[in-house]
């Protein structure tokens, strides 16, 4: 999940859609999301490789909207509503999560299980 | 045999160093042995004398005390029925009888002794002083001599000759302090060596001389120079290059030795002190001697009463093993360990004693522990209570009655009875009584009074044991040091010089280590480099 320099980023993503739910006067999702560009890597305790600055989630309410929509713990986000997240500051993520325009939030949202999932399917695939 | 090793090995001791120091090792022996027994008397322990011996005491007429000791005194019973019997008590009575012979030789010849030590002590003194005043008369007499033997025939010499005066009479003057810094002072220590420089400095400034006068007699005296001013240029170089010589002394006697280049590590014998120190090239002689200067400053003072208790306890484990000797006729009874056996037989036995004897040492050792705490924290509240009675007197006090007012002598002796009883006690526990006499703490009192010291600290000279130069001279023993080396003392230390110092009771063992060269190299680290970054890991709900 980590990226090369120069390489494309590939990644078996999830998509995720999140409904957000109206609590007084904001607009809450229900989890929360810790990395970025400008963080300190080496102390998210979801990353596999320690370099990874991406966002990740950290914490869901339990039913809250994103446990609602499948959104689990560690998952890391790589695209919300089509703007990238691999490469954000910690504060661009939030702002694009919680934009008041929005009422709905698309992730594309990648994990391990997912990755392995696909390699077990493909495994299982016998050639003619 | 034991018992014949012993007792030879110490006719040989005391033959090989026929000092009069015999006195004192005599003297030293009976305190020895009344100590040993009030020592083993204070033993808890019971150790079970076997029916044939007298008694387990070190015994008195053995130099120094071994751990094997009451062995010998064992096998002697043991061996009372062997037929090497005669040959056994032969040599008891012949060391017996050889000591006492060999105290009236040292006697005898101590006349001739002390003649021959003040010899060696002023030979370096006389020496030095017929150099000196060699070195100093010659010039003078080199410019003398054509003055006085053909006068008329001199060419008269105006300023310059009389700023070549000038300059001789200063320099000699400089080279005269000199000479008497450097060589003439009176020698702080006794060494059995002569020292190769010095020896080799002499030589040289006798050698220049000898060779100033050759020529000054071959093309001077002979040719009857008549340039004046010639002559005395000869004599100012004879003393500039007098100068320069003694520059070369100077380089060699106290600058050599004073950048250090070996560590050096000195261990007592008895108790396993250790120290380390730097010193620098020296020759072995000149390297003990600084040694046993910083051993009188550093080490604490030694004492034979503490070391009492190990040697005990290494006698009682041999004491309960009964080792027979197969190879004697009329033996045959009793256990069959050969020779070749014992040691192992010995080991074996030990080890079965071992699990108590651990045990005995861990409970004394706590027992001991606390008596002293408890001595300790009464003497501390009786100086504490006595300190308090005395008060220095202050302007308002003159009104005073006079019989109140007393001199420090007094207020120590007024208050010192309070406390001795309490400070006894505890020097009596850690044994040091001897150390410290009744005036020695009546001084010490009244020192600590005349300089405003707490109660602390006028305790803590009893508390711990301080260096030997603390207490009284008859302590230092500073003449019955001896060196013992393989390699000749005159020869420099070297990395891996091993040599022993010995004392009457005791012994410092010295080996040398150089000092490892050091590498040391340079980072240049730019002040504008420190540069910070804030790495945080923040959390947002969304």
């Amino acid at each position: 999940m980590s990226f090369v320099p120069g390489q494309p980023v590939t990644a078996v993503v999830e998509r995720v859609e999140i409904q957000k739910l109206r609590q007084g006067e904001n607009l809450i999702l229900g989890f929360s999301i810790g990395g970025g560009i400008d963080q300190d890597p080496g102390q998210n305790p979801f990353s596999e490789d320690k370099s990874d600055k991406g966002i990740y989630v950290t914490r869901i309410s339990p039913k809250g909207p994103a446990d609602l929509a499948g959104l689990k713990i560690g998952d890391k986000i790589m695209q919300v509503n089509g703007w990238d997240m691999t490469m954000v500051t910690h504060d661009q993520a939030r702002k694009k999560l919680t934009k008041k325009r929005e009422d709905v939030v698309r992730l594309l949202v990648t994990r391990k299980s997912l990755e392995e999932a696909v390699k077990q399917s493909k495994g299982c695939y016998h050639k003619p | 045999m034991d018992t014949e090793s012993t007792h030879s090995g110490y006719s040989y001791h005391s033959s090989r160093s026929g000092r009069s120091n015999r006195h004192g090792d005599r003297s030293r022996e009976r305190h020895k042995a009344s100590s040993s027994k009030d020592s083993s008397r204070s033993e808890r322990s019971v150790v079970i004398n076997p029916p044939d011996t007298p008694s387990q005491d070190s015994p008195v007429h053995n130099g120094e005390p071994l751990p094997g000791e009451p062995t010998p005194a064992a096998e002697q019973g043991d061996e009372a029925q062997d037929d090497n019997w005669g040959e056994t008590t032969t040599a008891v009575t012949g060391t017996s009888e050889l000591s006492v012979s060999q105290e009236e030789v040292v006697g005898l010849g101590k006349g001739i002794q002390d003649r021959t030590q003040s010899f060696r002590r002023y030979l370096p003194l006389a020496v030095g002083s017929c150099v000196g005043l060699l070195v100093l008369a010659t010039p003078l007499v080199f410019l003398l001599l054509p003055a006085v033997m053909w006068p008329d025939r001199l060419q008269v010499c105006g300023a310059a000759c009389e700023g070549l005066f000038l300059s001789i009479s200063f320099k000699l003057l400089i080279l005269l302090v000199a000479v008497w810094a450097l060589f003439l002072r009176p020698s702080r220590a006794c060494l059995p060596r002569v020292c190769v420089y010095r020896a080799f400095l002499i030589t040289l400034t006798l050698l220049l001389t000898m060779s100033y006068w050759l020529f000054y007699g071959v093309r001077i005296l002979d040719a009857q120079d008549e340039d004046y001013h010639g002559i005395v240029q000869f004599a100012v170089s004879l003393v500039d290059s007098q100068l320069f010589v003694h520059y070369l002394a100077v380089v060699l006697l106290e600058l050599r030795q004073l950048q250090p280049c070996y560590s050096v590590c000195v261990i007592r014998s008895t108790d396993g002190e250790t120290r380390h120190y730097n010193i620098g090239q020296l020759s072995i002689q000149r390297a003990a001697l600084s040694i046993l200067e910083y051993y009188y400053r550093d080490f604490p003072l030694h004492n034979p009463a503490l070391l009492s208790a190990s040697k005990h306890r290494a006698a009682k484990h041999l004491a309960g093993l009964k080792v027979y000797n197969v190879d004697a006729p009329g033996n045959a009874a009793g256990a069959q360990p050969s020779n070749g056996n014992q040691s192992r037989a010995m080991v074996t036995a030990a080890g079965k004693r071992k699990d108590s004897a651990h045990n005995e040492l861990y409970y004394e050792e706590a027992d001991y522990e606390r008596r002293v705490r408890k001595r300790r924290a009464r003497l501390v509240v009786a100086v504490e209570e006595a300190f308090t009675h005395v008060r220095r007197m202050k302007k308002e006090d003159e009104r005073a009655t006079p019989s109140d007012i007393m001199d420090v002598r007094e207020a120590a002796l007024a208050i010192f009875p309070s406390m001795a009883r309490a400070l006894q006690k505890y020097l009596r526990t850690t044994r040091r009584q001897h150390c410290h006499s009744m005036e020695s703490i009546q001084k010490h009192l009244a020192f600590c009074l005349v300089n405003n010291m707490s109660p602390k600290a006028f305790l803590e000279a009893y508390l711990v044991p301080g260096p030997t130069l603390q207490y009284g001279p008859e302590r230092w023993m500073a003449d019955q040091w001896t060196l013992v080396s393989e390699a000749s003392v005159t020869s420099g230390i070297k990395q891996g010089t091993e040599f022993l110092l010995k004392c009457l009771d005791f012994s410092l063992a010295i080996t040398v280590k150089t000092i490892p060269y050091i590498r040391l190299t340079e980072e240049y680290i730019d002040p504008k480099s420190h540069k910070f970054l804030l790495l945080l890991q923040s959390e947002t709900s969304v």
